[in-house]
């Protein structure tokens, strides 16, 4: 038996090295893991049938590496991801097998090609065991918007795991695989990690490519880890990142030369003023100033600072964030892929596929983006909202001239209960409050675990979002280690 | 505060077919989201209103047909809705009169 709650890839990887069990091994236990809890906490919308031949695949290659050097020393060098098993999301691309963003109007649509990601794991050797829920097209902060129901939370089964990519936590979190991808356009990595207790990436805007993911806001979008520690987080994201012609919003490595405000350690930053609103819960702001209190003992230097237009950040993004939606979703027309429906005539097709198969939070935001999108409010909203962006964005620029890491917490609150959010709209946007900015922004944020908040007899992961200066990855792995250490 | 006649036009021009009741608690949802972000009037902006894409910039390839594989083109068509022969089916398009 192979102790997956204790597993990390670092650990993993050893133990295939050693040789104490075998790529094959590993898979069936995530397998048989999955059959025992997946009909409860819906973490997969499907399991691959080939499972066990990629690992024997892997096994192949470790073998192979380990005849290679095995002479000198005993030891030998292979991919750490060689036979991994990782969950991906349903609107990131894997060739020949299904890709639905969980939604109707894709429910059996298979993808022609690789993602740019799928592509880079591929040559790392990892092994794919199945696509996960999520919010369709990643629209939400729950999954409850997925055409094919709610995924559960691990740590409490009446409570969200989060969104939108909340399968990929919930998978990661019930020991259903060991890594896992997801995409966030306003927190829909992060805030799913704050609530199964992960570490959650979202990187620098162009850092990690877009080829073959779903397109939602396309100037907020970006591809991202899950891991269960930073350093596993760190892996993902070194082998999935890197500039990529077929996406032509990825950075190079000098796009960006971040320069660190600390001479010694990084510098963090605490924006005060915008934890004070009463939508904040007690037991997050208490946890956020023990996490406080951590970083001081570990011998940081803590600044307040001062962002002046925060507060209409999540008000700009659900401008902006619509407006993409509405004209990226404009491909979906039941013609070239996807699901079709006959009107009278070919126009008429068009609205009877996209009134079928887009289910209600995608047709709200559509027309919502078309709203804001159409002429007479295009300048009140669309083009104040660019404005708005540009203003957090400086606002932010200017911080980081003097700290070198933004510390808030990822959430407002724990994870919800399942419903209690989905007849206001505005009151599950909220949600979205602290994550917003980073893409705003374009700067990369990490959602790391601070400890737990206790609700009715069960522990509640809480998250504490770390943003740095835009291509400054790496200060969130050398800040986020040294504090999980403490945990 | 958003009209059912507004929300109509705006499904008409998206393309959506939408029930009676939706288009009613439409009005209701998009007033809410309208009314909350409607706070964007109030942030003091005196920059440039067009998006900057910071350190983003146009990449430019040539304008030059690619041969697709056979079998790739083979997938693409496979997942089209409606097919004759070897093309894409859609209905016609202009009215005979």
């Amino acid at each position: 038996m192979i102790n997956l709650s204790e597993l990390t890839i670092i650990k993993a990887h050893e133990h295939l090295k050693n040789g104490d069990f075998s790529a094959v091994d590993l898979a069936q236990s995530y397998l048989d893991e999955i059959k025992n809890k997946n009909g409860d906490i819906h973490a997969y919308l499907e399991i691959f049938s080939d499972v066990i031949d990629q690992a024997k695949e892997a096994d192949r290659k470790i073998k192979e590496a380990k005849s290679k050097n095995s002479t000198s020393s005993g030891s030998c060098e292979f991919s750490t991801l060689l036979g991994i098993p990782f969950a991906i999301k349903d609107n990131i691309l894997i060739k020949g097998r299904i890709a639905s963003s969980a939604s109707k109007i894709l429910e059996n649509y298979h993808a022609t090609y690789d993602a740019t990601v799928i592509e880079k794991l591929k040559k790392e050797g990892v092994v794919f065991l199945g696509r996960t829920n999520m919010d369709e097209f990643a629209m939400g902060g729950s999954t409850e918007n997925s055409a094919f129901g709610v995924t559960k939370n691990p740590y409490d089964t009446s409570r969200v795991a989060g969104g939108s990519s909340g399968g990929s936590a919930a998978a990661l979190a019930m020991n259903g695989a060991l890594a896992a991808l997801g995409s966030d356009t306003g927190g829909s990595i992060r805030q799913p990690a704050s609530f199964c207790g992960l570490v959650g990436l979202k990187t620098t805007y162009g850092r990690v490519s877009r080829s073959g993911a779903m397109a939602m806001g396309s100037s907020l979008d970006q591809i991202g880890p899950f891991g269960k520690t930073v350093t596993d987080t760190e892996i993902i994201y070194n082998a999935i990142k890197g500039q990529d012609i077929l996406d032509s919003t990825t950075i190079s490595d000098t796009t960006y030369s971040p320069k660190r405000a600390g001479a010694k350690k990084p510098v963090i930053g605490i924006p005060r003023h915008f934890l004070t609103g009463d939508g904040i819960a007690k037991d997050v702001l208490n946890n956020f100033n023990d996490s406080i209190d951590k970083f001081k003992k570990l011998g940081y230097e803590i600044k307040d600072i001062t962002l002046p237009n925060i507060s209409y950040s999540l008000a700009a993004y659900y401008v902006i964030m619509p407006a993409e939606v509405s004209s990226n979703l404009s491909r979906f027309d039941g013609v070239k892929y996807g699901l079709h429906k006959d009107g009278k005539d070919g126009i008429d097709d068009y609205f009877e596929t996209r009134g079928a198969g887009f289910g209600k939070e995608a047709r709200r935001r559509i027309l919502l983006g078309t709203y804001v999108l159409s002429s007479g409010y295009y300048d009140a909203y669309y083009n104040r909202a660019n404005a708005v962006r540009r203003i957090i964005t400086e606002d932010f620029l200017n911080a980081f001239e003097n700290v070198d890491v933004i510390l808030t917490p990822t959430t407002p609150a724990p994870a919800f209960k399942i419903g209690e959010k989905t007849a206001d709209p505005v009151a599950m946007y909220l949600e979205d409050i602290f994550t917003v900015t980073a893409n705003l922004t374009g700067m990369p944020a990490m959602s790391i675990p601070s400890g737990f908040s206790e609700i009715g007899g069960k522990k509640l992961p809480l998250g504490l979002q770390m943003t740095a200066r835009h291509g400054d990855e790496e200060v969130l792995f050398e800040v986020g280690k040294e504090f999980e250490k403490l945990l | 505060m958003i009209t059912v006649k507004e929300i109509e036009k705006l499904a008409q021009l998206a393309r959506i077919k939408l029930g009676d009741d939706e288009k009613k608690n439409l009005t209701k949802e998009i007033d809410s989201i309208l009314a909350y972000v409607d706070q964007i009037k109030k942030a003091t902006v005196d920059v440039d209103y067009t998006p900057v894409p910071g350190a983003v910039y146009n990449v430019f390839r040539s304008d030059v047909a690619r041969t697709v594989p056979a079998e790739d083109r083979e997938a693409l068509l496979n997942e089209a809705p409606d097919m004759e022969g070897e093309f894409i089916a859609v209905k016609k398009i202009i009215a005979q009169e």
